[in-house]
């Protein structure tokens, strides 16, 4: 289903919870709305619902306008963060309730449900009660009976929320493979970067009720369009005086401008390593953490203090140890815009045309 | 020192309830079954207790009718917003706070003959105080609060997430009441019945002020208790007594059976 969302607005109270927010999902898109918790993005799902009704804005579902219908008449499947089971059905009641309501004959609900259960993999939990399942079967039951009636728009609630790390991403793998399968536009709702990045094919950030960006995982990371983008999505350093790193000199022009360095752009090493030396700057490492796939080091430049990776493959660093730091390029930004610079000195200066 | 505190609270237990118990059969049996079968057996005991019945089913049947719907307007209506709710939910408790003869005499004030909406009624040849209406309204009054206070808490528990999932599956109010609120609602909607049965039953300041204890007419069995010791007849008293606690305890003894229910 293809969706139209123009000039969404949410007020609770004083509260403006969610700010003139349009976007357009094309069908069979799976969409992660990312940002942190009380951003409204689980505003934004429920107002797609029919659960919450916008204070302004139009909402469209595949040409039809849907602000007003209640949640029955939109043909959607909601996933909660709890789940919000049926606690008194079973497995497969819980799973046949939407065909019941739409009074299916009994056969089909049957042949239904038992190819969803075998879909979720809950084949012989038919009849467990939900206090008897773990968490990461509830998710199961619950995205079942979403999906039993099946609905043109999916929207999910922080699905991985209430799960174990270990299976919370054996499940996002599994969802992603059979929304893919299914061909449904989804939605899902999430606060942590590494899931929305893995699970979705588009992200809007969403921040203080505002959608900052919407793009692939890759377009986002590459070019954030606001710093709060930048600083959310990756990790990264705030440096306030860049203009103080070799090859930055010139970040200083505009007023106020401060840079957003992610560790990938920065390489680190001992002298010798460097094939522009003349690029790179001297540090000393302040300190080695080791995280499991790569050392995490903290380099002082000067008075700045920069966090890199290092691969395990190259000869280890020591606390203290005098090396060379070359920062590739930093995300620069002051109150109203944004750019991206590459380090000055990286161009080799006298370049050898053979 | 703890033995002490067991037995005192043995003794209290003892005091208030066991030995009054044990005197009300005692009292009832003094001149053996045909005594006791005499006193209940007279016609306008057989009255009285009938009209304590009547009196008992119709109020169930409305507080439950209306506790229910008042419990889930107080947790799911929020188009009323959140100070009407409060208002309400705090008038709520009222009947508990307000003696029950004060709340009888309120609807005597209001619905007596001498006032104007019981002077209109009577033009309708409806008489309300002094009548049935009022006992019952009485009543109503005082348990009101009952079934509200047993069920309000299990709703706001339960939260509005699985009525809103079922909405999602397209299942109307009507469809989901029925299928997920009821289901977990329903033993605190049996708590709230037992509560209202055993508080109908023994009502009587209330009742006494609007029904005048007219015998063969508005007398209910708590009433004819009361007439019955002023009358020094003892005999009939305790064995009038005697059929109410019987139901009573009859009725405890259900819920508790009830609650072991539950668990499974």
């Amino acid at each position: 289903m293809h969706i139209e969302v123009t000039g969404l607005n949410k007020h609770y109270g004083d509260f403006h919870a969610v700010r003139d927010i349009s976007f357009g999902i094309a069908k069979g898109r799976l969409i992660g709305l990312l940002g942190p918790s009380g951003g409204g993005k689980t505003s934004i799902l429920r107002m797609l619902a029919g659960l919450e009704t916008p204070s302004s804005g139009e909402i469209v579902f595949h040409g039809r306008k849907v602000v007003g219908l209640p949640p029955q008449e939109r043909g959607i499947g909601f996933v909660f963060q709890n789940y919000a089971l049926f606690k008194h059905m079973t497995v497969y009641d819980n799973i046949a309730f939407g065909l019941k309501v739409m009074k299916q004959s009994k056969a089909l609900i049957r042949e239904r449900v038992l190819s969803l259960v075998a879909l979720t993999g809950l084949a012989g939990f038919e009849h467990r009660y939900p206090h008897q399942l773990s968490g990461g079967q509830r998710q199961r039951v619950a995205f079942a009976r979403a999906l039993a009636p099946e609905p043109q728009l999916l929207l999910l609630d922080e699905p991985f929320a209430a799960i174990d790390a270990k299976i919370r991403q054996e499940l996002r793998s599994w969802l992603k493979e059979t929304i893919a399968r299914l061909g449904i536009t989804s939605i899902f709702v999430t606060h942590d970067q590494d899931e929305a990045i893995e699970v979705a094919d588009e992200i809007m950030i969403i921040n203080k009720g505002r959608l900052e960006q919407k793009g692939t995982p890759w377009d986002i990371y590459k070019h954030p369009q606001t710093p709060f983008v930048a600083s959310f999505v990756g990790e990264s350093t705030i440096v306030e005086q860049v203009a103080r790193l070799k090859g930055f000199e010139s970040a200083d022009a505009r007023i106020g401008t401060r840079a957003l360095i992610r560790p990938e752009y920065i390489e680190i090493g001992k002298p010798g390593e460097f094939r522009l030396a003349s690029a790179t700057e001297p540090a000393v490492v302040k300190q080695l953490h080791f995280r499991g796939s790569a050392w995490m080091v903290e380099a002082q430049v000067g008075e700045l203090t920069l966090i890199t990776y290092r691969s395990l493959e190259k000869e280890t660093l020591h606390p203290g140890e005098e090396v060379r730091v070359l920062v590739h390029r930093a995300y620069l930004f002051n109150e109203g815009e944004s750019w991206i610079m590459e380090n000055g000195l990286k161009e080799d200066p006298m370049p050898v045309h053979i | 020192m703890r033995r002490l505190w067991i037995g005192l609270t043995y003794a209290v237990f003892g005091l208030l309830i066991v030995i009054p118990l044990a005197r009300i059969a005692v009292g009832a049996w003094a001149e053996g079954w045909g005594g006791l079968s005499a006193a209940i057996l007279r016609p306008h005991a057989l009255h009285a207790l009938g009209m304590t019945g009547l009196i008992v089913l119709i109020v169930t049947v409305l507080n439950t009718l209306f506790g229910v719907m008042l419990a889930i307007y107080l947790a799911r209506a929020s188009w009323l917003g959140d100070r009407l709710r409060r208002l309400v939910n705090s008038l709520v408790d009222l009947p508990f706070a307000v003696s029950p003869v004060i709340g009888g005499l309120m609807i005597v004030l209001l619905l007596g003959p001498q006032s104007v909406l019981g002077a209109f009624f009577g033009s309708l040849g409806i008489e309300i105080v002094y009548a049935l209406p009022a006992m019952v309204l009485a009543t109503l009054f005082i348990t009101f609060p009952l079934m509200v206070r047993e069920v309000l808490p299990v709703l706001q528990e339960l939260g509005t997430q699985q009525e809103e999932a079922a909405s999602t599956l397209g299942a109307y109010s009507w469809y989901t009441f029925w299928q997920v609120t009821w289901p977990s609602i329903r033993w605190g909607v049996i708590y709230g019945v037992v509560l209202t049965v055993a508080r109908s039953m023994g009502e009587f300041g209330a009742v006494l002020i609007v029904s005048g204890n007219i015998m063969n007419k508005t007398q209910t069995a708590t009433t004819l208790v009361y007439q019955d010791v002023e009358n020094f007849n003892l005999l009939a008293a305790n064995a009038v007594a005697l059929v109410l606690a019987a139901v009573s305890i009859a009725l405890l003894l259900l819920m508790e059976w009830a609650k072991t229910r539950r668990g499974h």
